[in-house]
């Protein structure tokens, strides 16, 4: 089951131009800088852009293949799309809103009813306030339940917190993660946050130009030793953890995962939460042995992997390995030469900041 | 009285012609307005500026025009002779024609506006909650285009009542059949009843001033 996507569009800026199969469940973020296309073929997926050409199989419906001339017009493709900004009809209230879609699609084969798709979201005390009453958060929130109520089998958002300021962001987030939990519809997601995609993805595409530059999970494609200049800082790992201490005297939480533990400041945590948290290769520094007179205090033993040098950066990117788990580390090249960095090394890796995400 | 029987004939058959005039503008134009709102076509910048032309023509130049097309030379008169429909000038239909090409921009005008302002978003949500182009017309456009509709009608209806110089060389002046207000007190001045022109042009004018007034208020709640 997945989502083939073969799709062409020549664009007044750049010529968006994309093989991809991603998987159809979870979330895939299509993440970019703005101009790379992302948006683009967001619409093109959605058959908003009646100029685009290839094809587009969703498990095996076919929505467009200009082999054999078939496009169908949006209306006739089972997704449900949250645009950017608010996009609730003005002439209607959240329940007409709500049943507009739901009138129009049909009734058998409703992977979210009606109460399930108010309480996912949270605004079931809404329904009969108009738009423009509405709180930005809560406009996009209802969006989103009119997008699920039409029984896709694909929902697109298009940098949906884009609008929403730093508050409504922590407010929405909680309940697109619930949509990733609960629901079994697949989702991409377009950003230009990388701490939305870190936090939501289960898989990603990094587009540049309109081109695809690299996909698959957050981790196999951050951690990337040819990531462009453009992604350069973004060079991390994101890995799945699980709290299973609290230090109440130091203020630390214990999270383990798959090949040792790291320590952060415990904040909300408490034992038993599994979060995901991200490692950047720029926090991340080398020691040929092991250093008990530090004070950072996340030092894990690693294995030198692969690396390549960033010539105009005078960095270089290093993939390691935890066990199983890959850490990039990102040192300047007088410091690899210095320690005499191979393949094949074992090392000391030492982690500034580990940030939950 | 303060009308007499020929007056209330006037103003009957004036209703009568502005609200055939609006009802059949607001079916053609509604169209007409969409495709010239959407479209970027040569033909619609052509035919956007005919529809505007009876903004700037004199009513005589359009009267003067619609007599020669549809007199008995005329090729729209052979047409209608053809037709078995007669001929149209100085009947109620000719008027009726020439009242709907006189009163065109005051229709499309508002509605091609009110459709641009809707912007292309709307639709492409309507699309993604399974519309089709017409559900969407229906269900989408029309309900927010709604002030634009309602100025087109009540500008095409006074517009209408208000015409005179197009009334009088299409329609000439046949009490019951093309006589209308306008024509009236022109026809009571040259009589010099200038009671009975008191009247009638006293009601034109408040009959104008509160048509407007009510649109203006109407349409300053919505924003």
């Amino acid at each position: 089951m997945s989502i083939d996507i073969r799709l062409r569009l020549q664009h007044p800026a750049f010529c968006l131009d994309t093989a991809l199969q991603l998987p159809a469940s979870g979330v895939t973020a299509l993440f970019g800088p703005s101009g790379s296309g992302k948006t683009s073929l967001l619409r093109c997926i959605a058959g908003l852009e009646p100029h685009a050409r290839g094809s587009l199989h969703l498990d095996g419906h076919c929505w467009q293949d200009d082999a054999r001339q078939l496009f169908l017009p949006p209306h006739r493709r089972e997704l449900g799309m949250v645009f950017q900004e608010a996009s609730l009809f003005p002439h209607l209230d959240v329940r007409r809103n709500l049943e507009y879609g739901l009138r129009r699609s049909p009734a058998s084969a409703r992977p979210v009813g009606w109460q399930q798709a108010l309480d996912l979201l949270g605004i079931g005390h809404l329904l009969e306030r108009a738009p423009h009453k509405l709180s930005g958060g809560e406009r996009q929130r209802v969006a989103i339940a009119r997008g699920l109520l039409t029984s896709p089998r694909l929902l697109l958002l298009d940098e949906p917190l884009s609008a929403l300021d730093y508050q409504r962001k922590q407010e929405i987030l909680p309940y697109l993660e619930r949509l990733q939990r609960e629901l079994d519809i697949p989702v991409i997601y377009v950003s230009h946050a990388i701490e939305e995609v870190v936090r939501l993805a289960d898989y990603m595409v990094l587009l540049d130009r309109g081109q695809v530059i690299a996909a698959g999970t957050p981790t196999d494609t951050l951690s990337r030793l040819d990531l462009p200049q453009a992604f350069a800082d973004e060079s991390s790992v994101v890995l799945t953890a699980q709290v299973e201490q609290i230090d109440a005297r130091y203020r630390l939480a214990r999270l383990a995962f798959a090949n040792g533990q790291l320590w952060l400041p415990a904040g909300k945590l408490n034992v038993g939460n599994p979060t995901r948290v991200r490692i950047h290769a720029r926090d991340v520094s080398i020691t040929l042995s092991q250093h008990d007179d530090s004070s950072i205090l996340n030092r894990l033993p690693a294995q030198i992997e692969s690396f390549a040098p960033q010539a105009d950066s005078g960095h270089v990117l290093i993939r390691c390995r935890v066990g199983t788990t890959p850490v990039m580390a990102r040192i300047t090249l007088r410091s690899f030469e210095t320690l005499g960095i191979r393949a094949g090394q074992t090392v000391w890796l030492q982690i500034k900041a580990v940030s939950l995400v | 009285m303060l009308f007499s029987a020929d007056d209330w004939a006037a103003i009957r058959l004036t209703l009568q012609l502005a609200g055939a005039t609006t009802a059949i503008l607001l079916l053609l134009g509604t169209p007409l307005a969409w495709w010239l709102a959407r479209s970027r076509s040569i033909a619609a910048s052509v035919v956007g500026v005919l529809a505007t032309l009876p903004l700037v023509l004199p009513p005589t130049v359009i009267g003067f025009y619609l007599l020669v097309l549809l007199g008995a030379h005329g090729p729209l008169g052979q047409l209608t002779k053809a037709l078995g429909w007669g001929l149209l000038p100085f009947s109620f239909s000719g008027l009726l024609l020439a009242s709907v090409l006189y009163s065109l921009p005051f229709a499309v005008q508002p509605l091609q506006q009110a459709f641009k302002a809707i912007g292309p978003r709307p639709l492409e949500v309507a699309a993604t909650l399974r519309a089709s182009p017409l559900d969407t017309f229906f269900s989408v456009v029309l309900p927010l285009a709604q002030p634009g509709l309602i100025t087109a009608a009540v500008m095409s209806f006074a517009h209408t009542v208000g015409e005179f110089g197009v009334v009088l060389m299409i329609g000439g002046n046949i009490p019951g059949r093309t006589r209308v207000v306008s024509v009236q007190i022109f026809d009571h001045v040259e009589a010099l009843e200038y009671q009975q022109a008191h009247w009638l042009a006293g009601s034109m004018l408040a009959f104008s001033f509160t048509v407007l007034l009510a649109l203006h208020l109407l349409n300053r709640n919505r924003t």
